[in-house]
């Protein structure tokens, strides 16, 4: 009978991705709720070092595959792997981080091992009466809610979108156990081959892990006046992000980008400027602890999520705050 | 070489609104389109098509209007359409929706298929992954520039921190990015083709069916539609808004600054 829950780590050189350990959180959550072991999967090469963080971050167990094949993510070889781990120890839920990564992978699993998959998820929780695992994740451009559920296949399988759920504390005391799961990939990376990896340049401030963010919308209205945006995100100490509307303008890099098609990020302050809050954006900032909100046109949907709103103008208001911001 | 693009009519997303008396979609005089990233795949397969002379033939699967999107593939230059159309197939999940498209490719040539990476109703990017799992074959997701090598195709696939230039022997199922490829405009002497010159099969479940075995065409009618899904949506809601917050209005910008400031301050933050 399939049993336990199942996280899918995600590494890359080696560095254990945040989202990996926002699923154990969450999976600690669901494993407790059903009497299971929350089980973490790590692939990788010269990754066996890594079981210990994935224990502290709330694993019960460790399983580990550790094949050079696995050094740089590649479908065929990751796919095989993966397969493998879910034939043999049938687990009840397996998670997915919603990366590039997670929804290359996960969908070649679940059309492998002939069982649903629900993508983009940013609700998990166990339906009381079934024992189903209740995945909700936005539909229609986030116009919608849906819950979905996976009764008659094993495993119940979903790619869960990062900065959603909490992270454990890490705890070092915790203790777990690991084992090593050898897989043969031989011949797996015969059919695509990689022929240069290159990493972007340094990027700017990873804004999932921001604890305060000043965003930039359309209501800015030219490139010159994100100077203001930017000194008040200076005064603040705050990391700058955008609305979709100003990073398809070319006004802030692509990384930058709160949304739907964007990041979703839940810093302690989120200052939008200019930013109208269409539903999409809105999906992707509405976790934040505070949203203050400066928006001229008094009807803008953002002032329905914002703490405070300010209706005004912003290319007045923005200079004398950052320069009061300066004298505190 | 052929060239099989995946397309999807989907409802423009972006002209959805809701009705704030009943908080359901308004979905009337919303326009149809082809999905942006799906766009994007028929534009990367026409580049091709210009280099090497591919033949490119454009699949889609679903109600017969979506044949408006397929004639619309044929005026922007792709050579030939296939609607798969039937009740049969209705009320599929992703995995459902990737058996039957497989089973249409199946009955077609291609050395290179391309898919968008998304749609933009359901976000999933699961059916173009799933297509080249259930036609064994290998796939590369998220191409940011694709180039054909005599059999290869040499892949720039984009990664959240990195990209990879990836060569992969055809056949190969490719998922495009909707910002990577410009898709060009239908040309007036398209939409004549579309329309008069070009050809769209509709294919029914009959048809997919016909070169099966009995025992094969059970599988596949077992996997399809509603009832071959394994995931259903239990419910669907609209996300309930936050609790309003302070609006102040008609206030000087020194007043405005004071107000900022002095939230900031009761959060700590500054």
């Amino acid at each position: 009978m399939s049993k336990n829950v199942f996280v899918m780590a995600e590494q890359r050189d080696g560095v254990i991705s945040k989202v990996t350990l926002e699923l154990l959180g969450k999976g600690r959550t669901l494993a407790d709720t059903l009497g299971q072991e929350l089980v973490a999967v790590v692939l990788g090469s010269g990754i066996a070092d890594k079981a210990n963080e994935l224990i502290a971050y709330g694993a019960d167990r460790v399983l580990v595959v550790d094949d050079p094949m696995l050094k740089e993510y590649l479908t065929e070889p990751y796919a095989a792997a993966t397969t493998k781990v879910i034939r043999e120890y049938e687990p009840d839920i397996v998670l997915y981080g919603a990366t590039s990564i997670g929804r290359d992978l996960a969908p070649r699993i679940s059309a492998r091992v002939k069982t649903g998959l629900t993508a983009d998820c940013t609700k998990l929780e166990i339906d009381e009466e079934t024992k189903l695992l209740a995945m909700t994740r936005p539909a229609f451009g986030g116009n919608i809610m849906a819950t979905i559920m996976c009764a008659d296949h094993r495993p119940q399988m979903a790619t869960v979108r990062p900065g959603v759920m909490q992270a454990l504390e890490k705890d070092e005391t915790r203790t777990g156990s690991v084992e090593k799961v050898d897989v043969d990939l031989t011949g797996c990376d015969s059919k695509v081959k990689i022929r240069e990896v290159v990493m972007f340049k340094k990027k700017a401030a990873d804004i999932t892990e921001s604890k305060m963010l000043v965003s930039a919308g359309r209501g800015i209205g030219s490139e010159e006046n994100m100077q203001m945006v930017k000194d008040v995100a200076a005064a603040l100490g705050a990391d700058l992000c955008g609305s979709r509307a100003v990073i398809d303008q070319g006004w802030l890099a692509k990384d930058l980008q709160i949304g739907q098609t964007g990041k979703t990020v839940r810093p302690q302050l989120y200052l939008a400027c200019g930013i109208s809050g269409a539903i999409q954006h809105v999906a992707g900032m509405e976790g934040s602890e505070l949203i203050v909100a400066i928006n001229k046109n008094e009807g803008a949907p953002i002032f329905k999520v914002a703490d405070l709103g300010i209706v005004g103008d912003l290319k007045v208001i923005l200079p004398k705050l950052a320069k009061k911001l300066e004298e505190i | 070489m052929n060239i099989i693009v995946c397309i999807k009519q989907v409802p423009d997303t972006t002209e959805v609104r809701l009705d704030p008396k009943t908080n359901t979609l308004i979905r009337d005089g919303v326009p149809s389109i082809i999905n942006p990233d799906d766009k994007a795949g028929i534009e990367a397969a026409l580049q091709i098509k210009e280099k090497t002379g591919a033949a490119v033939t454009v699949v889609s699967m679903g109600p017969p209007q979506a044949e408006k999107a397929i004639r619309e593939a044929l005026a922007m230059g792709c050579d030939k359409g296939v609607l798969v159309s039937g009740r049969e197939f209705g009320g599929a999940d992703t995995l459902a929706t990737s058996t039957t498209i497989a089973q249409a490719v199946k009955k077609l040539d291609y050395d290179l298929i391309i898919a968008g990476r998304q749609a933009i109703d359901g976000d999933t990017a699961q059916v173009g992954p799933q297509i080249a799992e259930h036609l064994g074959l290998p796939q590369i997701s998220y191409a940011e520039s694709v180039e054909v090598e005599e059999n290869k195709v040499v892949v720039k696939r984009q990664f959240e921190d990195r990209y990879h230039v990836l060569e992969a022997e055809m056949p190969v199922l490719i998922t495009t990015l909707g910002e990577s490829f410009t898709p060009r405009y239908m040309t007036v002497g398209g939409c004549f083709d579309a329309y008069r010159e070009k050809e769209v099969a509709v294919w029914g479940y009959q048809d997919l069916i016909a070169d099966l075995s009995e025992e094969e065409a059970a599988e596949f009618t077992r996997n399809i539609g509603l009832k071959g899904s394994p995931t259903r949506v239990k419910k669907s809601f609209v996300k309930e808004a936050k609790g309003a917050g302070t609006i102040l209005k008609d206030i000087t910008a020194d007043e405005a600054v004071d107000a900022i400031i002095g939230k900031l301050q009761e959060k700590h933050l500054i």
